[in-house]
């Protein structure tokens, strides 16, 4: 997890949020740096984690989580952590090898019209199983998902995706009171159809009640200010107001920092 | 990625745990395939793509288990050419190669690989006579030290475990050399047509994906037969993917029937690459296809990228800028691999050229320009203040 991005938000792994949707975007970026901040989070935080890796391996999380201070293999074994390896399954999935009617996980894989009950039904049961730390309960469950537009490029409508997000949140975020974080990554061309990702963003960010969009420099390549973070809070509820904020972001080895603009250490 | 990758991180934990310089014989566990070495950036196993230059500008070289995606240019004359190096460095590190195309029989494509560049003198017999001094004797020559005067120039061995070698693109490779690599192909004329009720998400290449698998699992490239103690990489060289000729008409039409038919295979192609110790080189038409958004999606799903843009038959063909180079190098992804950060080149104004015998890619620089200091000598006219002379130096 990265400190200054936990001071920008003002959550830390003792006292955070619950019921919160996050989503993550980026748009000529790449945001799944967030992706490992929120994963190291919650398992300092002692929450129970699922996560769905849909684009990296597992040994990939784990390489990262060790430079930021977490053991995901121990995590897995004790049971805090969930994993899916949708990644490594994929191909006996497509290749239809072996007799897996049982596994209905990865439908959308398989059928003529993909759909993603049988990937709801997985994190339902894997976050509602009872589990706990040597007696003492988990903490509050927390769904991963990383990342949600690569279904779009598998055939999945973004109606489809967006009905999972929706059963997600409903679940989750109201009726076992955790919180549930996506990354969304958005095409450049904004295509009209029912394929673009640019509508799945729209929808998610509808839902959510912090989103954080990731973008580069409008000024282009520069070595020492990867990007710039949106941070917007979504208030729902009493105060209806909502806040954004910019900041900029530098990717190290072992984290990231996150200043305000114009502030980089490469410019003061 | 392979497990292999975790005896080479606790070598590297080893290290740093220890109070003294003394390290443990581990060595012995690292499995050394010829042709690999660990990244110097983040320890990844890396090979070679056949072009040094290439190589530098992606960090080192191609790691094991990733996919370079490249998206041709609009002869498909560079990017063919590109393959052909990749091929080539595969029959001299000994890999096994795995060849796909739609277009060009594999065979021809094999015929057709740049021969390496070795050293004659001890190609032959090892040892047994002593090397010849002809550079005594040519006075172009360079002067090196007496010491190292008699040693060959390049590790002639095949199967050699020096890191990318250099090419001669007007020899062919000689059959012989060529015969000693393993080389499996699919020519997509020839494949039988099966009719299985493989899933409609990747349509045509099912049955590429198909022989991608069959191979990685007899082979053992994913360690799972435990008969095979020597390991070996794979590379898998797939031709001119989303073409017409491979049955899909992602290039031909606005709205293709079989719109995620080559995303799917993609990234089962990935997940393939991940578990196994194989590394994939993929050419795309990409200016043919109509949607960029599959484009971008295309480039998403693999982890390096990129585009060859040649100044064949456009206007910078004529433009002075570009009179030395044959084209531009875009590179549009470097991957994340294990870890937060990727490996971002110095530069991003990369071209090459095509001389007679090698391909180079060099940062593109502009060449000076004379022509502003020669006529300032020639235009220089006072305003008439008597026979002052003509040059005003300062």
């Amino acid at each position: 997890m990265f400190p200054e991005l936990n001071s920008i938000l003002n959550t830390s792994p003792d006292n955070f949020k619950e019921r919160e949707f996050i989503v993550l975007s980026d748009k000529q970026a790449d945001a799944s740096f967030l992706i490992h901040h929120y994963l190291t989070f919650y398992l300092r935080a002692r929450c129970k984690v699922c996560f769905l890796g849909l684009v990296q391996s597992f040994s990939h999380y784990s390489a990262v989580s060790q430079r930021l201070g977490v053991n995901l293999t121990q995590a897995k074994e004790k049971g805090q952590l969930v994993f899916l390896e949708a990644l490594k399954a994929s191909p006996g999935v497509l290749l239809n090898k072996g007799t897996s009617d049982g596994i209905q996980t990865f439908d959308y894989l398989r059928s003529p019209f993909p759909e993603l009950r049988g990937l709801f039904e997985f994190v339902h049961s894997s976050l509602t199983e009872s589990g706990d730390d040597d007696g003492k309960p988990w903490g509050p469950p927390v769904l991963l998902v990383d990342d949600l537009s690569v279904l779009l490029s598998l055939g999945v409508s973004v109606g489809a995706i967006l009905d999972f997000t929706h059963y997600c949140q409903a679940t989750i975020c109201s009726q076992l009171p955790g919180t549930m974080v996506v990354l969304v990554r958005r095409d450049e061309e904004w295509d009209e159809e029912e394929y673009s990702s640019g509508h799945l963003l729209q929808g998610v960010t509808h839902q959510c009640s912090l989103s954080l969009h990731v973008e580069g420099l409008s000024t282009g390549f520069c070595r020492d200010i990867h990007g710039q973070v949106a941070v917007w809070w979504r208030k729902r509820g009493q105060s209806a107001q909502s806040q954004r904020k910019i900041f900029q972001y530098k990717v190290h080895d072992k984290g990231a920092s996150f200043f305000a603009r114009g502030t980089s250490s490469a410019v003061l | 990625m392979a497990a292999h990758m975790n005896s080479m991180e606790k070598l590297y934990n080893l290290s740093s745990n220890n109070a003294t310089s003394f390290q443990k014989k581990t060595r012995s566990k690292l499995v050394s395939i010829p042709g690999t070495r660990p990244s110097v950036q983040n320890g990844q196993l890396i090979v070679s793509t056949g072009v040094t230059s290439l190589d530098y500008v992606i960090g080192g070289g191609l790691a094991v288990g990733t996919l370079l995606l490249i998206e041709e240019d609009q002869s498909d004359s560079y990017s063919q050419m590109l393959l052909r190096y990749f091929l080539a460095e595969g029959v001299v590190c000994g890999h096994e190669l795995f060849l796909a195309s739609a277009q060009d029989h594999p065979e021809n494509i094999m015929q057709m690989l740049p021969s390496p560049i070795l050293d004659d003198n001890v190609s032959t017999d090892q040892g047994d006579r002593p090397p010849t001094p002809l550079h005594l004797h040519d006075p172009d020559a360079m002067k090196i030290a007496w010491r190292y005067q008699n040693l060959p120039k390049f590790q002639t061995t095949f199967g050699s475990s020096l890191f990318g070698h250099c090419y001669d693109l007007s020899k062919p490779m000689e059959q012989q050399v060529r015969q000693a690599a393993k080389c499996h192909t699919f020519y997509l004329p020839e494949e039988k047509t099966a009719a299985k009720e493989s899933s409609h998400l990747t349509g045509p290449y099912a049955g590429l994906l198909q022989c991608i698998q069959a191979l990685i699992q007899k082979e053992g490239f994913d360690g799972s037969s435990s008969q095979c103690t020597v390991r070996n990489v794979l590379r898998v060289c797939l031709h001119s993917l989303g073409s017409a000729l491979w049955g899909d008409d992602l290039c031909c039409s606005e709205s293709p029937t079989h719109y995620h038919a080559l995303t799917t295979f993609l990234y089962a192609l990935r997940a393939l690459l991940r578990s196994s110790l194989s590394v994939a080189m993929v050419t795309v038409p990409s200016h043919l296809i109509q949607k960029r958004v599959i484009m971008e999606r295309i480039t998403k799903l693999s982890d390096t990228t990129l585009t060859l843009e040649s100044f064949q038959g456009s206007e910078k063909e004529t433009n002075p800028l570009y009179k030395d180079y044959h084209g531009l190098l875009h590179i549009r992804q470097v991957p994340h691999l294990n870890c937060l950060l990727c490996a971002i080149p110095d530069t991003k104004d990369l071209a090459f050229k095509l001389k007679r015998k090698q391909f180079t890619i060099e940062k593109l620089h502009l060449p000076p320009d004379l022509s502003e200091s020669v006529s300032r000598v020639s235009k220089v006219e006072l305003p008439g203040c008597g026979p002052t002379s003509k040059h005003l130096d300062f």
